[in-house]
C-alpha cells in the first residue's frame, strides 16, 4: 500500500500534480489508524480485551471531519490551480498539548478531558494553511510531564510499534507511535527537555527540537515556558525539513519568537557533508546522576550499541567527507538534569496555577465548603501523579526561602550549560565545530512499567537531549540503527542558535551514507504483523 | 502625653489611560461595561495563550517615571507574582518586581499654609490589573472585565507625616497624572487608588514602628481622614501600653469608619520568578533622552514662572495652573492681549472659569478662544463696551462661536460713549426728576448711583459709566 511508504514530501508533490488526492490521503489514514491504533486513550480505562496488547494507542481523539474538510480544501486549490502548499495532502497528527479549535485539548489530563478551545495553535494552523490534514490527536504524559508517556490520564498509554511490551518514550510518545506506524508521515510534538527526539528515538524516527523561538508557542498548552519548543516528527530528514519549513517563523502572538528570518531548509538538504565540522565529546558516553541517598554524583556507561552507532555515524560521516573533531569538552551537560529538575518545574507549578476548577476544565462534583475546598478538590482530582509532583517540587524551589539556593542557582548553571556549546560552534575557538554528534538517549527503550513510578530514574533518560532545551539551541534525532532486541537507536545532533539547515544537511549526509545498510530494511513489529495478517 | 508623630507611606495605582489593556487587544477602559463582555483568551487566562506587551504602556509609564523625577529603567523586566483567586484568571499577576521600570524620585509638595514637603519616591512598576469578584444573593460571581487594565504601581518612602500631607500628595499626584496626560485619575473610578502604611512614633525618632495599612480608600478626603483616624487609634493604644500589630484595615466609604480585615502577621509568599512569555524591556539611551524631552513644563515649574514672568500672586498662579489646559489658555490669551498679564488673570478667575463651571467643560473644550477673551479685555480697554458688556460678551461668544466685534455690531452692544449723545441723556434724566435733583443739591450726593441707574436704564447697560459719571456730576453741580 504506497500511503505506508510515501514520504510527506512525495505526497505532497503527487496531490499537487493530481495523481492523488487528498481526500484519498485521509481515508488511507484512518485505515491505517483502523488497522493498528486499537483503542484510544480515554479516562477510567479497564483493559479486558487482550487484542489492545499488541496495538499502538497513539491517539486520544480522531478528528476526521476536520480532515475531510482540510483535504476537500486541498482538492479544490489543485482543481482550481491555486497553491495548496507545501504539506498538500498530508496527513498530520497533532500532540493533543496543542489547542486546536473545535477539538478537545486535553494535555492528557483530566483536568482539561472535557476542554474544547476556541482558537487554534500558530503552529498548527500554519502547518494546515500549508495543505496538511489534521486527522487526530496523539496521546502524551498528563501535561507533557514525563518520558515515556506512561502518565496519562488517558488508557491505554502508546505502546511501542517496534515491541509493544516496550514504551514509546515521551512525552510525544503518541506522536512518535504514530508517525512508525505509518498513521501519520508527520506529527506535531514538543520537546521540554527532549520530549520530542526521546521518544523518536525509541521508535526509530525522525525528530526535531528547534531554536526557542524558531517555531511559536500561542497554543501550546505551556510546560515549561522557556524551554518549550514545538517541532516535528517525521520519517526522514527531508520530511522533517519540509515540516519545519511550512511553520517557522515570527508570530506576532508569542513574543518570545524570533524574527529571525527562517532560511530555506529545503535547499541545505541538497548540499553534502563534505567540509563539515561535526564534534564528538567524551561527556555524552555516560551518564552522570546523583545517589538518592547520599546525593554523591555517580557515573554510568551508556549502553555499547547506543555508543557504537554514534562512533560508526562518525565513521560514515568522515567517509562522506565530514571532519570529525574529538574531545569536545562540555563538563557542564552532566549538571543538565538537575538545573531542568528546578528550571522546568519552577515553570510548570506557575503555569498550572490557572486550572483552578473556576473557569473551565475540571471542577470536582463533589460539594465543598468554601473557595479553599473548591480548588483543593478540584485539583486533588484533576490533577494526575505526575503534575501533583511538579507542583511540589516547583512551590518548594522557587519559595522565598529557597529559591536563592536553587532557583537563582539553576539559572546561574544553566548559562553555563550554554557555554559549553557557544564555545564549541565558536568559529574562532578551538573546537569550531559545525555541529555535535550525541547519542540521543542512554538507552534504547525501556519496558513499559519497568521505570514508571521512578520519577529521577525516568528524568535520566533525557540526559542527553536536555541540554540543547537549556542552551534554546536546535537539535535533531535521526535512526542510527537497532540493538540486538531490535529496538531503534537515536543519534542526535546539536547545532547553534537559528543553524536547523546544518543539522539537516548532516542528518540527510548520514541517511545517504546509509541509505543500504540492512536494519533500513527492518519495519516495526506492528508493521510485519499488519503484513502477515494480509 | 508624649509628642507623637505620624509616618506614612502611600502606595498608588494608576490605571493608564491607553487605548487597549497591557497585554491583549481588549480596549483598557471598562467602565458601565457589562460583566465580562469586554474580555479574550489572553486577559482570561485561558491554557496556551500568551501575553504580548502593549508599546503604549510602556511609553506611559516611561513618561511618569521621567515627571516623578525617577530614574527610567534602561532594562526592565516583567515578573510573576503567583497566588490563588478567583479574579486573577491565570492564578498570576504579570508585575515587575525585580527589575521595575522606574528606580528613586520625589514629588515636592507644598502645603496650603506655604510649608514644604520632599517625598521620595521607592519605585514605580508596571503591571497587570485583576478583575472583581462580588456577592449576590449567596453566589460568587467573577467579571474579569478589569483583568489586564494597565497600571502603575507608585510606591514612596515614609515620608508623609499627616493625613493633610498625605491629601496633597494625592492631590499633586492627580493633577500631574492629568497634566501630562497618562490617566484620567478619577478616584471614583479607580483611576487612581491609594493604599496608606500609617505608624507613629514620637518626636525625634527615627525608628519606623509597627505600620497598619488602610486599603479601599476612594477619595482623596477618605484618606486624610482614615489616616488621621488610625494615628490617633495607635496614639491611644501606645499610651495605654498596647502594642500596635501588624494588620490590613478596610475603608468604609459610607460609614467613614475603619474595619480591621486581616492580620498581616505571616506575609504571603508569591514566588516571584521572571515571567517567561515576555522579553526584558529595552529602552536605549535615545529612547529615554525622547522621553523626558517630551515632558512638558510641569505643574510647579509652570506656576513658579507664571509668578515671575506675569508679576501675578501666589493665588492667582495656583488657579491658572491647575490644569494644563487652563493654563495654556492664559499663556495664549495673554500673547493676544499684549496688555497687563493681571488683566487677564482677573478674567480668567472671574469670568472663564465661572463658564467652566457652567458648562462643566475644561477650559480648551470651550468655544470662546484665548484670542476671543483677549479681544474682549480690549474692547473693556479701548471703552468700546463697557465691562458689564464684556462680561456678557464671554457668554456670548461660548453660545454663538461668534466673534465678540461681530457680536456687538450685529446686538448694537457698543458703549454710548460719544459726549453729545451721553449730554442728551443726562439732561434729559434730570429734566425727569426734579425731586431727586432738589434732594441732590441739598447734601444728598449719594443719589448720585440712582441717577447713573437712570442713565443706564435708558441705554440698556450700554453707556460709558465712566463718562457718564463725569457728565452727570458736571450737570448737577452746575
Amino acid at each position: 500500500m504506497s500511503y505506508l511508504t510515501l514520504s510527506a514530501y512525495e505526497i505532497s508533490q503527487k496531490v499537487k500534480s493530481g495523481e492523488l488526492k487528498a481526500v484519498e490521503m485521509v481515508e488511507a489514514a484512518l485505515a491505517q489508524i483502523k488497522a493498528v491504533d486499537g483503542v484510544q486513550g480515554q479516562l477510567d480505562y479497564q483493559q479486558t480485551d487482550p487484542a489492545q496488547d499488541n496495538k499502538v494507542h497513539a491517539f486520544i481523539s480522531i478528528t476526521e471531519d476536520i480532515a475531510r474538510e482540510h483535504a476537500a480544501e486541498v482538492d479544490r486549490k489543485v482543481a482550481a490551480d491555486e497553491d495548496p502548499g507545501l504539506l498538500a495532502g498530508v496527513p498530520l497528527s497533532v500532540k493533543d498539548i496543542f489547542c486546536v479549535e473545535k477539538t478537545y485539548s486535553t494535555a492528557a489530563s483530566r483536568m482539561l478531558s472535557n476542554f474544547v478551545p476556541p482558537y487554534t495553535a500558530t503552529a498548527v494552523e500554519r502547518l494546515t494553511e500549508a495543505g496538511a490534514l489534521v486527522v487526530g490527536k496523539t496521546n502524551l504524559d498528563e501535561f507533557t510531564y514525563g518520558s515515556s508517556s506512561e502518565s496519562s490520564a488517558f488508557q491505554p498509554c502508546p505502546y511501542n510499534p517496534w515491541n509493544p511490551l516496550h514504551a514509546t518514550g515521551g512525552s510525544s510518545g503518541g506522536s512518535a507511535a504514530a508517525v512508525a506506524a505509518g498513521e501519520t508521515p508527520l506529527s506535531l510534538g514538543t520537546d521540554t527537555g527532549g520530549s520530542i527526539r526521546q521518544p523518536a528515538a525509541f521508535c526509530g524516527v525522525v525528530g526535531l527540537k528547534p531554536t526557542y523561538g524558531r517555531v511559536s508557542r500561542d497554543g501550546l498548552i505551556a510546560f515549561g515556558s522557556s524551554l518549550d519548543c514545538p517541532g516535528p516528527l517525521a520519517r526522514d530528514v527531508r520530511d522533517a525539513a519540509l515540516m519545519l519549513q511550512a511553520m517557522a517563523g515570527n508570530d506576532p502572538k508569542d513574543s518570545t519568537s524570533s524574527l529571525v528570518e527562517p532560511v530555506d531548509y529545503l535547499a541545505a538538504l541538497q548540499q553534502d557533508v563534505r567540509g563539515l565540522r561535526i564534534g564528538l565529546s567524551p561527556d555524552y558516553d555516560h551518564i552522570a546522576y546523583p545517589d538518592t541517598e547520599t546525593g554523591e554524583i555517580s557515573y554510568q556507561s551508556i549502553q555499547k550499541e547506543v555508543s557504537q552507532a554514534v562512533f560508526d555515524a562518525a565513521e560514515a560521516l568522515a567517509k562522506a567527507g565530514a571532519e570529525i573533531v574529538e574531545n569536545v569538552p562540555m563538563p557542564n551537560s552532566r549538571f543538565g538534569i538537575p538545573t531542568y529538575f528546578v528550571i522546568s518545574r519552577v515553570e510548570a507549578a506557575s503555569n498550572l496555577h490557572r486550572f483552578d476548577g473556576v473557569k473551565y476544565g475540571f471542577r470536582t462534583d463533589q460539594p465543598f465548603e468554601d473557595l479553599n475546598e473548591l480548588y483543593r478538590l478540584s485539583r486533588a482530582q484533576g490533577f494526575g501523579t505526575q503534575p501533583k509532583l511538579r507542583i511540589l517540587m516547583g512551590m518548594y524551589v522557587s519559595a522565598a526561602a529557597h529559591a536563592a539556593n536553587y532557583y537563582q542557582r539553576a539559572l546561574k548553571v544553566r548559562a553555563m550549560i550554554r557555554k559549553d556549546l557557544t564555545d564549541a560552534f565558536d568559529p574562532r575557538g578551538a573546537y569550531r565545530i559545525d555541529t555535535l554528534l550525541t547519542p540521543t538517549t542512554p538507552t534504547t527503550s525501556f519496558k513499559r512499567k519497568e521505570v514508571f513510578g521512578n520519577s529521577v530514574l525516568m528524568q535520566y533518560s533525557d540526559q542527553m537531549t536536555v541540554c540543547a532545551n537549556h542552551a534554546g539551541m536546535p537539535a535533531l534525532t535521526i535512526p542510527g540503527g537497532l540493538d540486538p532486541a531490535g529496538l531503534p537507536i537515536g543519534l542526535q545532533f546539536i547545532a547553534n542558535d537559528f543553524r536547523e539547515d546544518l543539522l539537516f544537511r548532516a542528518g540527510r549526509g548520514y541517511e545517504l551514507s546509509t541509505a543500504d545498510a540492512s536494519w533500513r530494511q527492518v519495519k516495526p513489529l506492528v508493521l510485519r504483523e499488519q503484513e502477515v495478517n494480509k | 502625653m508624649k509628642n507623637y508623630e505620624i509616618v506614612i507611606g502611600l502606595e498608588t495605582h494608576i490605571q493608564l489611560n491607553t487605548q487597549t489593556k497591557i497585554f491583549c487587544g481588549c480596549k483598557a477602559d471598562s467602565w458601565e461595561s457589562e460583566a465580562n463582555t469586554n474580555i479574550c483568551p489572553v486577559c482570561s487566562g485561558l491554557p496556551g495563550i500568551l501575553p504580548v506587551l502593549n508599546a503604549e504602556v510602556v511609553q506611559k509609564g516611561a513618561l511618569l517615571a521621567a515627571a516623578m523625577h525617577a530614574e527610567v529603567n534602561p532594562c526592565s523586566i516583567f515578573d510573576r507574582k503567583n497566588y490563588f483567586y478567583p479574579d486573577l484568571p491565570k492564578g498570576f499577576q504579570i508585575t515587575q518586581f525585580y527589575e521595575p521600570i522606574g528606580k528613586g524620585g520625589y514629588m515636592d509638595l507644598t502645603m496650603p499654609d506655604g510649608s514644604q514637603r520632599h517625598v521620595r519616591i521607592n519605585r514605580l512598576h508596571l503591571e497587570e490589573d485583576a478583575g472583581k469578584t462580588k456577592i449576590d444573593h449567596g453566589v460568587r460571581l467573577v467579571d474579569f472585565n478589569r483583568c489586564g487594565v494597565p497600571l502603575v504601581e507608585m510606591v514612596t518612602e515614609p515620608d508623609l507625616r499627616s493625613g493633610a500631607e498625605a491629601a496633597q500628595y494625592l492631590t499633586q499626584l492627580r493633577q500631574l497624572l492629568r497634566w501630562i496626560g497618562v490617566s484620567e485619575a478619577d478616584m471614583e473610578r479607580g483611576h487612581l487608588r491609594c493604599d496608606a502604611n500609617v505608624s507613629i512614633r514620637e518626636v525625634g525618632s527615627t525608628v519606623l514602628n509597627t505600620k497598619t495599612e488602610i486599603k479601599n480608600v476612594n477619595s482623596i478626603d477618605a484618606v486624610r481622614q482614615g489616616i488621621e483616624m488610625e494615628a490617633q487609634r495607635q496614639i491611644v493604644a501606645v499610651e495605654a501600653g498596647e502594642k500596635i500589630e501588624s494588620y490590613t484595615l478596610d475603608w468604609d466609604a459610607e460609614k467613614g469608619t475603619l474595619r480591621k480585615m486581616r492580620s498581616k502577621e505571616t506575609e504571603a509568599d508569591y514566588r516571584y520568578f521572571r515571567e517567561p512569555d515576555l522579553l526584558p524591556v529595552v529602552l536605549s539611551n535615545e529612547e529615554i533622552e525622547r522621553i523626558k524631552a517630551s515632558l512638558p513644563e510641569l505643574p510647579l515649574a509652570r506656576k513658579a514662572r507664571f509668578v515671575t514672568e506675569y508679576q501675578l500672586n501666589d493665588y492667582d498662579c495656583e488657579i491658572l495652573t491647575s490644569e494644563r489646559g487652563l493654563s495654556d489658555y492664559y499663556e495664549a490669551a495673554v500673547k493676544a492681549y499684549g496688555g497687563e498679564a493681571k488683566s487677564v488673570a482677573n478674567w480668567m478667575i472671574n469670568e472663564l472659569l465661572r463658564l467652566m463651571k457652567e458648562k462643566n467643560l475644561a477650559a480648551s473644550a470651550l468655544r470662546i478662544t484665548p484670542q476671543d477673551l483677549a479681544q474682549i479685555i480690549q474692547m473693556v480697554d479701548d471703552g468700546e463696551v463697557n465691562a458689564a458688556t464684556g462680561k456678557l460678551l464671554v457668554s456670548k461668544v461660548d453660545v454663538t462661536g461668534q466673534s465678540p466685534a461681530e457680536i456687538v455690531a450685529k446686538e448694537g452692544l457698543g458703549a454710548v460713549s460719544d459726549d453729545a449723545a451721553l449730554l442728551a441723556l443726562v439732561d434729559a434724566v434730570i429734566a425727569a426728576s426734579p425731586k431727586e435733583v432738589e434732594s441732590f443739591k441739598t447734601g444728598k450726593e449719594s443719589l448720585l448711583g440712582w441717577f447713573l441707574g437712570q442713565v443706564m436704564q435708558r441705554t440698556g447697560g450700554k453707556a460709558d459709566p465712566k463718562r457718564t459719571r463725569e457728565l452727570m456730576i458736571k450737570r448737577l453741580k452746575n
